[in-house]
């Protein structure tokens, strides 16, 4: 079997270093091993790059080191246990993994969620987008050198978690929504705590705007940097912010009719013509304002009633498949259930909007500098968790 | 130097022995002041606060104490001679900053008379080290960090130079104490009361001097070649333990050297007007130390906040925009100087 | 919209320093604690006399984290002349906190109201066998456990 180019150099780039960055110095090339521990990457992905000077000749993304076998793992668990697993794909917005999951088995179980529910449902996706968007605003001034920005964004999603924690219990893993609603109400005081909390949640963006997306060396190093035409993106599976900043217009909170309370509410879709490093940051900074203004409007037209609808003791999903995608933080996850009547589903596939996400990244690293590459990597926004599954 | 005339080898000793406790102890503090505490209220949280039970006051000599203890590594494939020398050779260029800067009337190890061409010449000694420690390493990484390490070092240094121009100009010398005196006796449109700090008319050159001196100390946003979400961490990167120290305290130290060359050319060093003599003698090296920390603090200010350049846009803001800008002001200082 | 080169740059600095000048947000724990939420997960505590081994909880943790053994008596019969029953009596009860998630499946299922969510998060051990906790460890916990908060308006309350 012959060998092309492409494999003798993964060979070699594998062989230069397993576990820590190194370089091969070949005859014409520099072959440059990010990862899978590096700190720009943020958890365990590799990126084999191919050098010429500082210029990326070719480039490769090798995933799967975080594989943990969630397909596999769902169809050996029930129902309220695969909600528990699956908090933990996308593990900096944990609500926001549980809800397409659980619209897949009630639309197989054909109940929909009391209104109640469904605003709360919404409140707590938005608080996860919140939360995981600016912790991405932090660490894309960290890759960049700007150390500062971090502690910022801990600070006040710390803020977010808590609210998260008073409804749920848990910061970081809420595993609270059920098939038909809500596992509980919210306790007393929560809404005047978290309005109160959005308000910081604004003064932080305008802080960062002032901060980060102001400063001219932040805009040097990303504007023009990592261009993704929209056709492009759309042949690669891109969603989310980083397909509304290449300028289309697609967002599935809108343009899909889900039982959550997005449509009672008035918002914008942000998006940004130029598709590059700098677009996909503001896009996303302009949307955690916007997610901040769409908890106000919910908190203030919450219904009053029951959290949870008559389902059931013990779940049994009627057999059929049922596909649902939702406009998560990263982009666009979907779950394809298939039931055959059990207590558990028989198959589960998981499109996860990382893997795809990620995938772009040997088209754009093509001709771009070595700093650039960093960038990049930090305006795409993937989680570990999300890519590899 | 003192009212008492000693024989020339002892007092070259007692200023060889100063000068060589001021660097570790203006490293500390520098280091303590505002990379440990300063930066960690600018992120809002606390810094140290345990070590030393006061804030936290003896976490660095900790740290330091640490660093001594650790077992020294040098690469197989490295070149030990100069992989040794090479912090070395930094830790010289640090100190002979020391040896100009004056604390007081009388307190300066050697007032020379080419004091500020004296400094910037000895200031650049450092890209040797840089450069050896690079090379030395045996390892991509460090030569790929100390050549852009160089790069930069050696195109910020025009800047660092022709800011100073325009003070030598309209102090009309170049030894430090006489520029300090300049700024003492002089006066603003008539009014002697806080003399004439050439921050006032050389703002141009000080902010040019500042943001050179970023570039000198590798610091953010000039930090490429120390990159530490990229490439490990440039030069230093097969340091381990005390040559590892020396290389910190080194750039720490000379932050101090250059922060206090700032403040002697553009701040008034230790002179304000109305302090003369002897008292001048004791309260200099305080007056000096309040102002070498206004300095430092706009030096770690800017470095906390800023993300980092690339390396070609490094390189672009020095050529393209640093040294137009540093002509211009010497220009312009000559025309005032030759109109006024 | 930038006027004057480097007015970024500027206002940039404005804000560290405005940030440096604002108290830090730090808590010295341990010398300063946050209190949980009422609702915060943090340990299991077991209500003995409520439990009566019919393992939902065992088996609906996703991890197997819950061991339960118990065994078939004969207790006296609720009325003077009537036969004796058979209960079950809880014999050992441990929970593997090295491998609990932290989920709540288990206090979610239990049909019987035996087991209770605990803000206490600080029980780390030194050994890995110690996070083991048995029946009397988690009877314990029960002194720590809060009362359900009470809700927003506009909910209903919950039927048990």
């Amino acid at each position: 079997m012959a060998v092309t180019e492409q494999q003798r150099r993964a060979y070699v780039a594998s062989q230069a270093a397993e576990a820590r960055v190194n370089v091969e110095l070949q005859t014409e090339d520099m072959t440059l091993n990010i990862g899978p521990q590096h700190p720009a990457t943020h958890g365990t992905l590799r990126v084999v790059a191919s050098l010429d000077g500082e210029q990326v000749v070719w480039a490769d993304v090798v995933c799967g080191y975080m594989h943990r076998g969630y397909e596999k793992l769902t169809e050996v668990r029930t129902y309220p246990q695969v909600t528990t697993l699956v908090n933990r794909i996308d593990w900096l917005s944990s609500f926001a993994n549980e809800v397409p999951f659980i619209l897949a088995a009630e639309k197989l179980m054909e109940v929909e969620a009391p209104p109640r529910a469904q605003y709360i449902r919404t409140i707590l996706f938005e608080l996860a987008r919140i939360a995981n968007i600016t912790l991405f605003i932090g660490t894309m001034g960290a890759d960049l050198g700007a150390i500062t920005p971090v502690f910022y964004a801990f600070r006040d999603r710390e803020r977010v978690l808590n609210q998260i924690e008073a409804v749920t219990g848990g910061r970081f893993h809420p595993n609270f929504d059920r098939i038909g609603g809500l596992k509980d109400d919210l306790p007393r005081g929560w809404i005047d705590e978290t309005r109160a909390v959005m308000n910081r949640v604004r003064e932080f963006c305008d802080e960062l705007e002032e901060l980060l997306m102001g400063n001219e060396i932040f805009q040097a190093r990303t504007r023009g940097i990592g261009v993704i035409p929209a056709e492009v993106g759309l042949s690669y599976g891109l969603s989310g912010a980083n397909i509304r900043a290449s300028g289309l217009d697609w967002d599935l909170r809108r343009d899909q009719d889900l039982p959550l309370a997005w449509k009672d509410l008035d918002w914008k879709v942000w998006t940004h013509p130029d598709g590059d490093s700098f677009a996909r940051f503001w896009v996303r900074l302009q949307e955690t304002r916007e997610a901040s203004k769409m908890v106000d409007q919910m908190l203030d037209g919450l219904p009053a009633g029951p959290i949870q609808a008559k389902v059931p003791r013990i779940i049994k999903v009627p057999a059929g498949e049922a596909w649902v995608h939702t406009e998560n933080p990263l982009g666009e996850m979907g779950y394809y259930i298939v039931s055959q009547g059990g207590l558990g589903p028989f198959r589960c596939k998981i499109r996860s909007a990382s893997f795809n996400n990620v995938s772009v990244l040997p088209w754009v690293l093509r001709g771009t500098y070595v700093p650039d590459i960093i960038t990049i990597l930090a305006s795409l926004y993937f989680i570990l968790g999300d890519i590899d599954r | 130097m003192l009212a008492i005339s000693l024989p020339y080898w002892a007092e070259t000793t007692i200023k060889t022995v100063i000068v060589l406790a001021v660097i570790p102890a203006s490293a500390l503090t520098l280091g303590y002041v505002f990379l440990m505490k300063t930066m960690a209220h600018m992120q809002s949280r606390m810094g140290p606060m345990e070590p030393g039970g006061f804030h936290g006051w003896y976490q660095l000599i900790g740290d330091g104490v640490k660093f001594i203890q650790k077992e020294d590594i040098i690469p197989d494939q490295a070149d030990r001679a100069i992989f040794a020398l090479a912090p070395t050779v930094v830790l010289i260029s640090t100190f002979l900053l020391f040896v100009v800067i004056p604390a007081g009337p009388r307190l300066v190890v050697e007032n020379l008379d080419t004091g500020v061409f004296f400094a910037l010449a000895v200031s650049s000694l450092s890209v040797i080290g840089v450069l050896m420690a690079g090379w030395s390493s045996a390892n991509k990484y460090s030569l790929l960090g100390g050549l852009r390490a160089a790069g930069q070092l050696i195109a910020y240094e025009l800047p660092l130079v022709l800011a100073v121009v325009g003070v030598v100009m309209q102090a009309g010398t170049m030894s430090l104490q006489g520029i300090v005196k300049f700024q003492q006796n002089g006066e603003i449109f008539g009014f002697g009361g806080i003399g004439l700090p050439l921050v006032l008319t050389q703002f141009v050159g000080f902010v040019l001097f500042i943001a050179a001196s970023q570039a000198e100390l590798t610091q953010a946003p000039f930090d490429m070649p120390l990159a530490e979400s990229e490439l490990v961490a440039g030069y230093t990167t097969e340091y381990t333990g005390f040559r590892f120290l020396f290389f910190y305290m080194a750039e720490t130290a000379t932050a101090f050297a250059l922060a206090a060359i700032a403040a002697t050319l553009f701040l008034g060093g230790w002179a304000v007007p109305w302090v003369h003599g002897t008292a001048a003698d004791i309260l200099g090296p305080f007056i000096l130390g309040a102002k070498v920390m206004l300095v430092a603090f706009l030096i770690y200010w800017i470095r906390f906040t800023y993300p980092r350049f690339r390396e070609d846009q490094l390189q672009s803001f020095a050529w393209k925009y640093l040294i137009p800008i540093s002509l211009a002001n010497i220009l312009i200082t000559a025309i005032f100087k030759v109109a006024f | 919209m930038p006027d004057i080169p480097g007015k970024g740059l500027v206002k940039g600095l404005g804000v560290t320093l405005r940030t440096m000048l604002q108290p830090a947000v730090t808590t010295q724990y341990p010398k300063e604690k946050e209190t949980p939420t009422v609702r915060a997960r943090g340990v299991i505590a077991l209500k003995e006399e409520n439990c009566t081994v019919c393992m939902l909880c065992a088996r609906s943790c996703p991890d197997w984290c819950i061991y339960i053994e118990g065994h078939k008596e004969k207790a006296p019969p609720r009325r003077a002349g009537g036969r004796p029953r058979q209960v079950n009596a809880l014999d050992r009860f441990d929970i593997d906190y090295a491998l609990c998630m932290y989920c709540g499946i288990c206090v979610d299922v239990c049909p019987f109201d035996a087991l209770f969510w605990s803000p206490e998060y600080e029980y780390s051990e030194w050994k890995i066998a110690d996070l083991l906790h048995d029946k009397d460890k988690l009877g314990e916990w029960m002194d720590t456990v809060p009362e359900a908060p009470p809700l927003e308006v506009g909910a209903q309350a919950q039927k048990k």
